[in-house]
């Protein structure tokens, strides 16, 4: 181990304390009457120094000395003993039950608290590979800080105390002797941190081979067709058994570290023994001890051996779980880069919208500008359409609008009002955001229409179905609303996903609309049908759609191209491919794309 | 709440059964390790009972002797300290074993069977893939196979127990038999506690672990559809539903520490209130002559060192009934059985191949009707031939029949007047390539997931063919180029760009047939266009594949030098696009599809 991660290591740790402190103030139910589960926790610590001082009074009492020994000169004795090992079990039992609801309560809260924050990070809707991150975060990092505060951290506490009773009760038989024991377990005392940090470095390790495997055990199943179909069977098992075998030989140099450092506690505990005897009986003889407080040593070591035989296992969990805490804080410490203004806001005007966006700009932290110095207005009820290659700023321009996303420089405004003064539960029933493809939820069609409307009921939904004209789609579904849609809607086709998507929208009943056509291909059939139900949900509304359509850029009232984040052109379509430009560059591929079709006219 | 508890009760014989078997399955697998960690965890055992016996004679010998005489008795001090250090060594090398060796057996375990649940997704049929959701085959292969075996992580520990359990009673027989029968009330006392206590948790841990899964599944979800979710302002609704697992998650953690609560300070209160008892009859004992102080004192301290270990018993009681399950999962995958049987013919000759099908049949398993129904099809080399049909015609179906991803009920297929069958897997692969809608990429650089590892493939040729898929331009932007590591850890493409690695990957190997299914359907259509039509020139000027290609676009139909329809199980109509537009009116309603809904928008 080098110097540096040494240090490194014992800064981990002085924030360790700032980690739990900050940790237990964001989940005050924890906090809550933790000072006197800790003390019963202490208390607890008792009952198990007791039967060694038993022992010592016994012995001492003339079972040693061969004398007779009436059962009556130690009785008080015994039952002062059963009544506190008794008390120490009901004790340990109420702490228990007490840590175990406040932390659980603290943690489910915090959980929730942590799960609703997610929401409000914008990084949920723009990287799609942190999301996995994400949940890791509201589930297994939680699940871990749990397990330290029910175990690990309590097993510190009591491990402690047993610990500091049982040196207590040494060092008031005889200090010389609880030294001798003290000398004994020195040398692991003091190489635990050594091997508490070799130990979580295996474990580190053995955490990157798991994720390795996990993927290559993947490719057999997720990818079967393409291994079957280019018949590189053998090269898979080749890379699957790679990462068996690596996470293997970490688990195994791992399970070393583990078995090595627990034998060692009970050596030094053999130890102390022998010692404890032989300096027990040199200095008993010469007068300074009874018998029975050498015999009563042996007990009390086997209390140290215990805690030390676990504290490397317990040093290396209570740095992981201290390291999932604190990603769990910087989670919910992480401001929410668009902030709901909320009953402070302002409400928007009723009635139909109109968009105007001022030298609006925006850019990533520490990126390239996306979108540049954008100046347009589109009055209300007008239909537009955003054209642009990938890349060009159109997605962007979309997430500005519907305040998914706060622009860095300029306003956004919406029937005059700044949206970003517009509390969301107001923005949200008026600006809707479609998505390129129909996500469903895991439930039946009836929830999944009614994610729209909260308050809808049958004759609403089915109203809506009609009033998009997709009655003869719905009527074709064996179950009609009780339809469960699967996985991610999954039991639908990618086509009847959108039109789910469309009535969903039409429920919602926006007055500005931002859609973003989705680019995969459907069956004929289906797309017609989706087109119908977009031309009558968009009648009527501001609409502004993200096109990859020939037809959505002709039927639109106005066309707006973006190319390398500027709004670069600006009229009808038949304006744009009039002239030499961006626009009649796509708009040729379009037509070539779709030259079949157009023959026919 | 619901807790599987009654079933369990029923169940109870099985598990054991089923449990003990498993536990005898595995030892048989790892004999040699397993009697190793089983010798180091008796010598454990009995070391343990060892070290009361030292304290014992150490009482009797050294310690007493030299206080009754006020004389150090040197030579029994250092036997007593020799006695003590040499168990605790010996003891320290049975902890090694145990432990160590133990948890290799128990990876071992776990690592042989999961390669041998992968060796059978690789076996195993495509139809039998299409059965099984992904979910399910993933966890088989991670957690269910671990499940099975975390019960040979506290086994040896559980059957060194037993050995000094015998050993402790044997010891307490030798040293007093009156205290020999607090032994016997204690220890199965603390036996019957261990395994009540494993019944009653059991199935709470395991309730509170599915919640734990039904959590993450919530999470997930929400996180997946977060657009949704934020555009329709339902945040709070989303929080409400996590809340109401959360809230479900969090009882049932506090229900299982309630459990513990009780249990584990019984546990460790119950070998103390023994040593007591030991006490009291001890003092009766010694008085009347009957026992030595000695004995005393190492009947008590067994209670003290044998009171832990014994809970490793409950620890495997408690394992057994998940292990079960777990193995049950594992065992049938193992148990399924299938697999493609290929022939050993190649298809003779170079260049592209002519595909001749005849009178071909294809049934879904719980279907009740073939999906394609005598399907006729002879497609001359070196064409394009686009399959239009609309969905559930059975287009992907066709598509996978020709790389045999899943086999016909019956009819032929023919390459070059060679059967599908008769070729070997090698010549298969080689000979036709699919490139499927949705793509799979491998947690691998660039290079690796277009070339698969194959040998004889340059660096040139993998830039051939991405030049072909307009796939360079990007390629070469990538901060390592074809070193570039994709995947969960590496960069991220989007889906028209590992559209066209799938693509690239299929033309590297040089099909002499290349079957395109929607394969290009995220790929921007300008993009799109490029790609076809340098497939296309290749084809006709010789040196290219024949292809059939999957299309919904009107713009791959009009590259494609045939078009056949594909309805009701069969090849309907097929001629030119300007010829089926003419004469088929179910060509025109599914091919003119976007036309009519133009018109309508423009009406």
């Amino acid at each position: 181990m080098s110097e540096r991660t040494m240090s490194a290591a014992a800064t981990d740790r002085a924030t360790g304390w700032a980690i739990i402190r900050r940790g237990l103030s964001m989940a005050p139910a924890i906090k809550d009457g933790l000072g006197f589960t800790l003390l019963l926790a202490a208390l607890s610590t008792i009952g198990s120094s007791v039967v060694p001082i038993v022992v010592q009074r016994t012995i001492d009492h003339g079972l040693g000395e061969g004398k007779r020994t009436e059962l009556s000169d130690i009785a008080p004795e015994l039952g002062l003993a059963v009544v506190l090992i008794a008390l120490t079990a009901v004790v340990a039992y109420w702490m228990r039950v007490r840590l175990f609801v406040a932390s659980e309560t603290g943690l489910a809260d915090l959980r929730v608290a942590a799960f609703r924050h997610v929401h409000d990070l914008s990084t949920l809707t723009q990287n799609a590979q942190r999301r996995g991150v994400l949940v890791s975060r509201v589930t297994s990092d939680v699940d871990q800080i749990s397990q330290f505060l029910q175990f690990v951290g309590i097993m510190m506490v009591i491990s402690l105390g047993q610990i500091v009773v049982a040196t207590i009760v040494m060092a008031f038989y005889s200090w010389q002797l609880t030294l001798v024991v003290w000398f004994c377990f020195l040398p692991l005392v003091a190489s635990l941190k050594f091997f508490a940090s070799r130990l979580s470095a295996a474990y580190d390790t053995v955490r990157r081979t798991v994720g390795e495997m996990l993927a290559v055990i993947a490719e057999p199943v997720v990818g079967a067709s393409v291994v079957r179909a280019h018949a590189i069977e053998e090269r898979t098992q080749r890379r699957v058994d790679g990462g068996i075998d690596a996470n293997l030989h970490a688990n195994t140099r791992a399970q070393s570290l583990v078995a090595v450092t627990f034998a060692s506690a009970g050596v030094a505990g053999g130890l102390s023994n022998a010692g404890v005897i032989a300096a027990g009986v040199v200095i008993g003889v010469a007068g300074g001890l009874s018998m029975g407080t050498v015999i009563a040593f042996a007990f009390l070591v086997s209390l140290i051996v215990g805690p030390v035989q676990n504290a490397t296992q317990v040093l290396t969990e209570a740095q992981n779980a201290i390291a999932s805490w604190r990603r769990v804080i910087e989670l919910v410490d992480t401001p929410a880069d668009v902030v709901d203004p909320g009953e402070s806001g302002v409400a928007l005007p009723d009635g139909d919208l109109d968009a105007a966006l001022s030298h609006v700009s925006f850019a990533y932290p520490d990126g390239p500008i996306v979108l540049a110095d954008v100046d347009v207005q589109i009055p209300a009820r007008q239909r537009v359409a955003v054209v642009g290659e990938t890349g060009s700023g159109k997605t962007t321009f979309a997430k500005l609008l519907t305040r998914l996303m706060d622009p860095a420089e300029g306003t956004v405004l919406l029937g005059g009002v700044d949206i970003s003064t517009v509390s969301f539960a107001e923005l949200r029933r008026h600006v809707l955001m479609v998505p390129q493809e129909g996500f469903l939820f895991d439930a039946t069609l009836r929830d999944n229409l009614a994610y729209g409307r909260r308050d809808a009921d049958d004759p609403d939904l089915l109203r809506a179905i009609d009033d998009l004209a997709l009655t003869d789609w719905f009527a074709g579904l064996p179950r009609g609303l009780d339809t469960r849609v699967g996985q991610r809607g999954e039991s639908l086709s990618a086509g009847e996903r959108q039109l789910v998507a469309l009535v969903r929208s039409a429920l919602a009943d926006p007055g500005f609309l931002v859609l973003d056509e989705a680019t995969s291909a459907v069956d004929p059939q289906t797309e017609l049908r989706a087109t119908q139900a977009l031309e009558r949900l968009l009648d009527g509304r501001t609409s502004v759609t993200i096109a990859h359509r020939l037809t959505t850029a002709e039927n639109a009232d106005r066309v707006l191209v973006f190319d390398a984040g500027r709004l670069v052109q600006d009229g009808t379509h038949a304006e744009l491919a009039a002239v030499e430009g961006v626009y009649a560059r796509l708009h040729a591929s379009w037509v070539a794309q779709a030259s079949l079709g157009l023959d026919q006219h | 709440m619901t807790l599987p508890d009654d079933r369990l009760g029923t169940d109870d014989d099985r598990v054991m059964r089923r449990g003990f078997a498993l536990m005898g399955r595995g030892m048989r697998e790892q004999k040699l390790l397993v009697s190793i960690s089983v010798v180091g965890s008796i010598l454990f055992g009995f070391m343990t009972v060892a070290d009361a016996w030292v304290l014992g004679w150490a009482t009797d010998h050294a310690i007493r002797p030299s206080f009754e005489n006020g004389d150090v008795a040197e030579g029994a001090i250092w036997g007593a300290g020799l006695l003590f250090l040499g168990v605790a060594l010996l003891r320290a090398l049975g902890v090694i074993a145990r432990r160590l060796i133990g948890g290799i057996v128990y990876y071992r375990l776990v690592a042989s069977y999961r390669r041998l649940v992968t060796r059978q997704y690789l076996a195993l049929p495509m139809s039998w893939h299409h059965r099984h959701p992904t979910g399910q085959l993933l966890s088989n292969a991670n957690a269910d196979v671990e499940a099975a075996w975390a019960v040979f992580m506290p086994l040896p520990m559980a059957i060194g127990v037993v050995a000094m359990l015998v050993a402790a009673v044997v010891a307490m027989v030798a040293a007093d038999l009156v205290l020999t029968l607090v032994g016997l009330i204690v220890f199965p006392a603390l036996f019957a506690i261990n395994v009540f206590y494993q019944r009653w948790l059991s199935p709470r841990v395991t309730h509170a672990h599915a919640l734990r899964g039904d959590l993450s599944s919530v999470a997930h979800e929400s996180f997946d559809g977060a657009l949704v979710v934020k555009s329709l302002g339902r945040e709070s609704d989303e929080t409400d539903r996590f809340e109401a697992v959360a809230h479900e998650l969090r009882d049932a953690n506090i229900a299982v520490g309630r459990i513990r609560g009780i249990f584990d300070p019984l546990l460790e209160a119950l070998p103390n209130l023994a040593v007591l008892l030991v006490v009291v009859l001890g003092v009766g004992r010694v008085a009347s002559g009957a026992a030595a102080p000695g004995d005393v004192v190492q009947v008590a301290f067994l209670f003290t060192v044998v009171a832990f270990p014994v809970r490793a018993i409950g620890w495997v009681l408690g394992e057994l009934p998940r292990s079960v399950v777990g193995w049950d999962r594992v065992e049938a995958v193992l148990d399924a059985d299938g697999s493609m049987d290929y022939g050993t013919a190649v298809v003779p000759g170079l260049g592209a191949v002519r595909l001749r099908i005849d009178d071909l049949r294809y049934r879904f398993t719980d279907a009740d009707d073939d999906v394609l129904n005598g399907l006729d099809l002879d497609v001359a080399p070196g064409t394009v031939t686009a399959v239009v049909g609309s969905t559930g015609a059975g287009k992907s179906t066709l598509t996978s029949l020709l790389v045999r991803l899943v086999d016909p009920r019956s009819g032929r297929i023919r390459l070059d007047d060679v059967d599908l069958h008769d070729l070997s897997h090698r010549a298969l692969a080689d000979t036709v390539a699919v490139v499927p809608q949705a793509t799979f990429l491998f947690d691998d650089s660039v290079r690796e997931n277009v070339t698969l590892s194959a040998a004889d493939v340059t660096d040139e040729q993998v830039w051939a063919a991405l030049r072909t898929v307009q796939a360079d331009g990007f390629v070469a932007a990538l901060p390592q180029g074809l070193d570039t590591q994709l995947g969960e850890r590496g960069t991220t493409l989007s889906g028209g760009q590992r559209q066209r690695l799938a693509l690239a990957r299929a033309l590297v190997r040089r099909p002499r047939l290349l079957v395109l299914d929607d394969a290009t359907s995220a790929v921007d259509p300008e993009v799109e266009q490029r790609i076809l039509k340098a497939l296309a020139a290749q084809t006709s000027g010789g040196a290219g594949p024949t292809v059939v290609v999957v299309a919904y676009r009107k713009a791959t139909i009009a590259l494609a030098d045939e078009v056949v329809l594909l309805a009701d199980g069969r090849i309907t109509a097929r001629g030119t696009h300007a010829e089926l537009t003419a004469t088929s009116a179910a060509y025109r309603d599914i091919v003119d599809a976007y036309d009519q809904a133009r018109q309508e928008a423009d009406a």
